[in-house]
């Protein structure tokens, strides 16, 4: 089927070893930044080209985006949508911080071998 | 007429590939979604602004770092480009551009090939129906893909030109088709023939008597640079020949699609034309942007083939980005180089340093005959931006060529 097809072919690797330029685990978190940055245009240009439309049929006037204006509940929602949404992303700097500020976090692994001396 | 641009308007202002929208579609291109076209927009910026804004830094970071820290290092300069490009990948600003250069072209593969494979089965019986029981092509399944094309994929393109996912596929063929503008950003064309618009119009210019009734090109794909000659001399015959199904079939339903019907298409190593061609079959062999492609054996042998294949007084035409000529800044050269180490195009370097003057002797061609010219994308300039005034050097992508060939 096409689809999986595409899933699993689209993004295969060409023949021939890949160079790295900077840090491995660098390049590779740049690699996903990057193809976010993409599907971010992505959206970007869907919007617009939504605006636009929008525009042509009359919907939507010149100026009415940027005059807008929430009601105090709308503007909750979305400045609630914003916090959310920066939450989410940096997720990794909140759980760090979180085990800084522990002197008594242990690994899973560790209790593994807690659990094993258990049993003696 | 282009629409009056008001002063301080986008549109006056604005220097860059145009939107994907204005690529010329025909009847075996794929269909695009307005997210999978801005997918393409989005690489083909990404591709300008790392040529256009990142490039001067990385040079920047060559003249105040690179080279004198070189220098001081070896108590001399840099004397050769490979030199000049181990010393780069020591800064942070060659490596930055090259990750993200890289990752830009891998980007466009993914983004392509998602286009294509999603529709593989509509694409394979569109293609299948333009072309079945054709003559004009003529495939051997049996042939044989040489190293130098097999063991990396040029560019970056998984399964290269000749890889096969199905039965009479397409695919490849229409993944290089489609996507190319990535690379490109517009510079050959609506229908990314601006390389053979410009040979045509060389030949015309500098061979105004020349009326070739048999051309044939070697490594001409799905026909981009190739059907420009058939336009151009309708009483011809082109023959193209390529290593690859995938981007014959798809040449030849794209061709027909355009209305150029004085076009064959045969799958053969040019190498070793013998048994399909007979000795000075032909009064014009091309080639475009496909010497890099080669090895250094089969550059010789295709020089050998075309030497063969002429007739006496017929032409022959390589159009190639520059040589490496020793008054070429060693920056440059290791810049241009960059394909051949980072994207897949293992000869690009080894070629460029070449005397291509001693090798079309070697091959049979007299030096006194040798010819050597210049040429630059043509394209529509009211739509695409014209590589002979664009200032922006994406070094070895731009839409600028030699040409050296030789009357047989």
């Amino acid at each position: 089927m096409s689809f999986n097809d595409a899933l699993n072919e689209a993004g295969a690797k060409p023949a021939g070893k890949r160079p790295y330029f900077l840090e491995p685990q660098v390049e590779r978190v740049l690699a996903i930044t990057m193809s976010l940055a993409q599907e971010l245009a992505v959206a970007h240009q869907r919007a617009d080209t939504l605006e636009r439309l929008l525009k042509a049929k009359g919907v939507l006037v010149e100026g009415e985006i940027d005059a807008f204006a929430p009601d105090a509940s709308a503007s909750a929602e979305r400045q609630m949508w914003n916090q959310e949404y920066i939450a989410r992303i940096l997720r990794i700097i909140q759980q760090e911080n979180e085990a800084a500020a522990l002197s008594d976090d242990v690994a899973s692994g560790e209790m593994a071998d807690d659990m094993v001396r258990d049993a003696d | 007429m282009a629409e009056t641009k008001r002063p301080n308007s986008p549109a006056a202002s604005y220097d860059g590939p145009p939107d994907y929208r204005v690529i010329g579609r025909h009847g075996v291109f794929p269909q695009t979604s307005h997210d999978e076209i801005e997918r393409i927009n989005f690489l083909a910026q990404m591709n300008r602004h790392l040529a256009a804004r990142v490039v001067p830094g990385v040079k920047a970071a060559y003249d105040a770092r690179v080279a004198p820290a070189f220098a001081a290092a070896h108590g001399r300069p840099i004397a050769t480009r490979h030199e000049a490009r181990k010393a780069m990948l020591e800064d942070p600003a060659f490596c930055t551009w090259s990750a993200l250069r890289r990752m830009t072209m891998e980007q466009r593969q993914q983004a392509g090939r998602w286009t294509v494979i999603r529709q593989r089965e509509d694409l394979n019986a569109r293609g299948k129906a333009l072309i079945e029981g054709d003559d004009r092509l003529v495939l051997n399944p049996a042939l044989e893909i040489p190293r130098y094309v097999s063991a990396v994929d040029h560019h970056c393109m998984p399964g290269s030109y000749h890889r096969e996912y199905a039965p009479d596929d397409f695919t490849n063929g229409a993944n290089y088709d489609h996507a190319g503008f990535v690379t490109t950003g517009g510079l050959l064309g609506k229908y990314s023939d601006g390389g053979g618009h410009a040979v045509v119009q060389w030949v015309k210019k500098n061979l105004p008597d020349f009326a070739p009734k048999k051309i044939l090109e070697f490594g001409g794909t799905v026909g981009h640079s190739s059907l420009p000659l058939a336009q151009a001399f309708p009483d011809a015959e082109l023959t193209i020949v390529d290593l690859g199904a995938p981007v014959l079939r798809y040449g030849l339903a794209r061709a027909k699609s355009l209305g150029i019907n004085n076009v064959r298409f045969v799958q053969a190593s040019a190498e070793d034309l013998t048994g399909i061609f007979e000795d000075g079959s032909f009064d014009w062999v091309q080639t475009t942007m496909f010497l890099h492609e080669l090895s250094t054996r089969a550059l010789r042998n295709i020089f050998a083939e075309s030497h063969r294949l002429l007739r006496p007084g017929g032409i022959v035409l390589h159009v190639e980005q520059p040589q490496y000529a020793p008054d070429m800044p060693l920056f440059e050269q290791a810049m241009r180089d960059w394909d051949a180490f980072y994207n897949n195009e293992p000869f690009w370097s080894r070629m460029h340093e070449m005397d291509l003057d001693a090798e079309m002797e070697r091959a049979g061609f007299d030096r006194a005959k040798i010819i050597h010219g210049g040429v630059y994308g043509v394209v529509d300039r009211e739509i695409f931006p014209d590589a002979a005034e664009d200032n922006t050097e994406d070094y070895g992508r731009k839409a600028a060529w030699h040409v050296i060939g030789a009357v047989a």
